[in-house]
């Protein structure tokens, strides 16, 4: 009975509602659109390094005047960072995850198959990177020290004796079988290079949340290459809670060693997290503020407008609860509206929601919508549309049924 | 008249404070939010060389192949970013473009005159005299360095102003030396402030970031082994061990910039981009059909992606949420307007006719409009403040508000104010005055 009545009175109010209902829409699809990409940012910069973050620092070292002696020289600062008090342990790399740079190189079984091959993060270091990095070896062995090689440059495409390839990586290409002693090709090379051991997860350099590195994000490996050029990047671990110790002792190590060189910076891989996700999480802060504006705005629209339609029908309010409607019926009468249009509202914005993110999906880089999200979005409105009504319900409700009887 | 309206519509936005304040509060908010948005997407958007950018172009040649491109960048498609030494030289020697120049980006320690100081890295650029005319690089001491300097080699410098005020503390440093890997290089010019934005020359690493600080001439780096600091990418044959091996390879590790003042310079380009890519191929260098591709600074940027997917989103969103704001301050409008049946009546009853009134109406939504841009203006202060506290410091540097960014938000308030008041108006115009007296 009251539905019918409800309906009655909309048709005369058309664009009202319909106003509310297409705000109420739009409305949903930003939310629950906005929600799942903050949510997969968020996610994003969440995902496991690998590494112990917490107590490895990384210091940028480039030699003055490029020197002859570099082995000699990368030998002596790693004896002295291996030395200092509250160093667990030291190695010379490349490149460590966060970092967002490194050496990108293609990993297969055959070398005639080149598009059969696995984008992998290539990092170098000695039989130290394991226990510097905190990653668990879960098959095979490390390095031993009569594998490494001495590797000059990015230019120089030595092949490797050993690698060690990670769990993601080794169910990808060795998907039934123990990777270990098996042979696999590096790029373009035609040397085959075994599988000496698989570590448990890690991570490579590129880590934006839509970037290139997404795309492979655990496919690493190590080769046992002594990373002996002008500039390198030494990778300390500390024992817990001396990081911020190390991190001012080890500089100052090094130039006492020796002056002609320049500390470039030095980084906790902590803050290295920070700043290699800064801008998802900026975007995240801003449309998670979009959206809080958005649902006070609509909220206090709905408020406006409702409070003006109470206003208009004073008068046949007060006949109503002249006539023996309960506070209570009035109060329901206008939740049921908002119900009404708000319903409506919501499987218009379910849809355009859907229509947005496939949009997005085609444009941009960026997944499905999960139906979870328009569902709690579709609840989210339905809640602010009752909640917004219920102040101007209230005042409805407290229209006293004299006024019937009085003129305007 | 106008004044009059003017005095009408303050009036009747008086009377009813509360639904003014949420309609000016909700135009604010989402002129605030599409606003922030819009400025960092025109930051992005932005022509980093406005007087050039139709003549200047990056040439791209397919020395990979369908296969190996595949293979390293998922992509058969595109071609690839960067050029080769091998290119760069033959494109360099060729001149064929009214000004040309090949670049990459390096760092060099840099020992201080003063031998207490420790020595620090300087990210430099490795390119050619042309690149400062060509791109109009403005000087403050000296000039470029000569055309002979890069045939000779030469150990020379062009530094930023930064740099100069570091090392030098501001002076006019020209003819002075630096030391940098412990060779003395003279400084022939100091540059003026420089940055433009995009980095369009070099998109390769970050596109909003600082520039080099200094520059020298690209054979004195390439005869000193000076590495690309940013990213080389190598498909196929990696080539001989060793610098030289490297040099000759198909790795790509350049930019390449040339000007072409005219159409019909671009076409010649063209034309000798093609024949210079079938050369390599008779010559034996591929075996496919060359693909080569110029394209000017717009195109390179869109390329490149310069506006991130990111802002692009945050804008379409920014731009829903004012939709929702206009109807909401559309609603808000039609309640007060109808609120004041009863006044329109009698104004028409007394001779206003329909157009006086919708005159009047829609003068009262333009006055919101303005208070709303205003607002809003406000808003997109606060708000790109609260966005460069988040971001990167490269992205914080597309948060600054231009003069055509306030009259945008002004005009785009009123204009999408009155828009949305186009309706509750004509529904005021449209109220019948004898209907509106009986029933008082």
């Amino acid at each position: 009975m009251e539905l019918a009545v409800i309906l009655k009175s909309l048709r005369r109010n058309k664009i009202g509602a319909v106003v509310i209902a297409v705000q109420i829409a739009v409305t949903l699809a930003i939310l629950c659109n906005a929600l799942f990409i903050i949510q997969q940012r968020l996610a994003a910069s969440h995902r496991p390094s690998g590494v112990d973050e917490a107590n490895i620092f990384r210091i940028k070292n480039q030699w003055v005047g490029d020197p002859k002696d570099l082995p000699a020289r990368l030998r002596t600062d790693l004896d002295a960072l291996r030395g200092l008090g509250g160093v667990v342990d030291a190695y010379a790399t490349n490149s460590v995850p966060l970092s967002n740079g490194g050496d990108g190189e293609g990993l297969g079984r055959d070398p005639d198959r080149v598009e059969q091959t696995q984008l992998t993060a290539m990092y170098y270091g000695d039989e130290h990177a394991l226990s510097t990095l905190g990653v668990k070896l879960i098959a095979g062995r490390n390095f031993q020290s009569d594998e490494l090689v001495e590797r000059d440059s990015y230019n120089q495409h030595l092949p490797p004796s050993a690698v060690i390839i990670t769990r993601a990586l080794a169910e990808k290409l060795f998907p039934h079988e123990s990777p270990i002693g098996k042979p696999v090709y590096i790029s373009f090379d035609k040397h085959a290079v075994p599988v000496v051991g698989v570590i448990d997860l890690l991570q490579v350099p590129w880590s934006s949340a839509s970037g290139w590195g997404s795309r492979f994000f655990y496919n690493s490996i190590l080769v046992p290459y002594r990373w002996s050029v002008p500039y390198s990047n030494y990778v300390l671990r500390t024992k817990p809670g001396q990081l911020a110790a190390v991190m001012k002792t080890a500089p100052k190590a090094l130039i006492d060693l020796n002056r002609n060189r320049v500390i470039v910076s030095v980084e906790p891989l902590s803050v290295s997290r920070v700043e290699s996700y800064k801008d998802d999480h900026g975007l995240a802060v801003i449309l998670g503020t979009v959206c809080v504006a958005l649902l006070l705005v609509t909220g206090f629209g709905i408020v406006g407008l409702t409070s003006y339609w109470v206003a208009q029908r004073r008068r046949q309010i007060g006949i109503r609860r002249a006539l023996g409607a309960s506070r209570q019926a009035i109060v329901r009468y206008f939740q049921m509206e908002n119900l009404l249009i708000a319903a409506s509202g919501t499987a218009l914005g379910i849809a355009l929601a859907i229509a947005a993110n496939l949009w997005m999906v085609s444009s941009f880089e960026m997944q499905r919508l999960n139906p979870l999200y328009a569902f709690v979005g579709a609840l989210a409105v339905l809640g602010l549309g009752q909640l917004a009504v219920l102040w101007p319900a209230l005042r409805a409700a407290s229209i006293p049924p004299a006024l019937a009887t009085r003129g305007v | 008249m106008f004044a009059y309206y003017l005095k009408l519509a303050l009036r009747s936005l008086k009377r009813n404070v509360v639904l003014t304040v949420l309609m000016i509060a909700a135009i604010g908010v989402g002129i605030g939010a599409s606003m922030t948005t819009v400025t960092i997407f025109r930051a992005m958007d932005a022509d980093p060389v406005p007087e050039k950018s139709g003549q200047l172009f990056a040439p791209q040649i397919d020395n990979w192949g369908p296969t190996n491109k595949k293979v390293v960048t998922g992509d058969e498609e595109h071609l690839q970013d960067q050029i080769t030494y091998t290119d760069a030289i033959n494109l360099m020697n060729a001149h064929a473009a009214v000004r040309q120049s090949a670049m990459y980006v390096t760092a060099l320690p840099l020992t201080p005159p003063n031998r207490d100081l420790l020595p620090f890295q300087a990210p430099a650029r490795a390119t050619y005299t042309d690149f400062f005319p060509m791109f109009q690089v403005p000087f403050l001491y000296g000039g470029p360095w000569s055309a002979s300097d890069d045939t000779d080699r030469a150990y020379v410098a062009v530094i930023t102003r930064d740099l100069n005020d570091r090392v030098f503390g501001g002076a006019n440093s020209v003819g002075r030396t630096l030391n940098l890997d412990n060779h003395e290089y003279r400084v022939v010019g100091v540059l003026d402030r420089w940055q433009p934005l995009p980095k369009f020359y070099d998109l390769s690493t970050s596109k909003y970031g600082d520039a080099e600080q200094l520059y020298i001439p690209f054979s004195r780096a390439i005869e000193g082994h000076m590495e690309s600091w940013e990213s080389s990418n190598c498909a196929g044959d990696a080539g001989e061990p060793g610098w030289d091996g490297f040099v000759h390879s198909e790795c790509v590790w350049m930019q390449f910039w040339v000007e072409l003042p005219t159409p019909a310079d671009v076409a010649r380009y063209r034309a000798f981009l093609n024949n210079y890519a079938a050369d390599q191929q008779r010559a034996g260098r591929f075996n496919w059909l060359p693909r080569t591709r110029l394209r000017d600074v717009k195109g390179w940027l869109v390329h490149w992606h310069a506006v991130s997917d990111e802002v692009r989103i945050l804008v379409l969103v920014a731009f829903s949420f004012l939709f929702v704001c206009l109807l909401n301050a559309m609603g808000l409008m039609l309640a007060k307007i109808m609120n004041r049946a009863g006044d329109i009546g009698v104004r028409r009853a007394l001779g206003a006719n329909r157009g006086t009134i919708f005159g009047q109406c829609l003068m009262e939504a333009g006055v919101v409009g303005l208070a709303g841009g205003l607002v809003g203006l406000a808003l997109t202060a606060l708000g790109l403040a609260g966005v460069r506290l988040i971001v990167s410091p490269a992205t914080a540097r597309l948060t600054h508000l231009s003069p055509t960014d306030i009259a945008i938000a002004l005009s785009l308030a009123v204009c999408a104010t009155t828009l949305a008041g186009l309706y509750p108006t004509w529904r005021a115009a449209h109220v019948q005055p004898a209907w509106q007296l009986k029933a008082q």
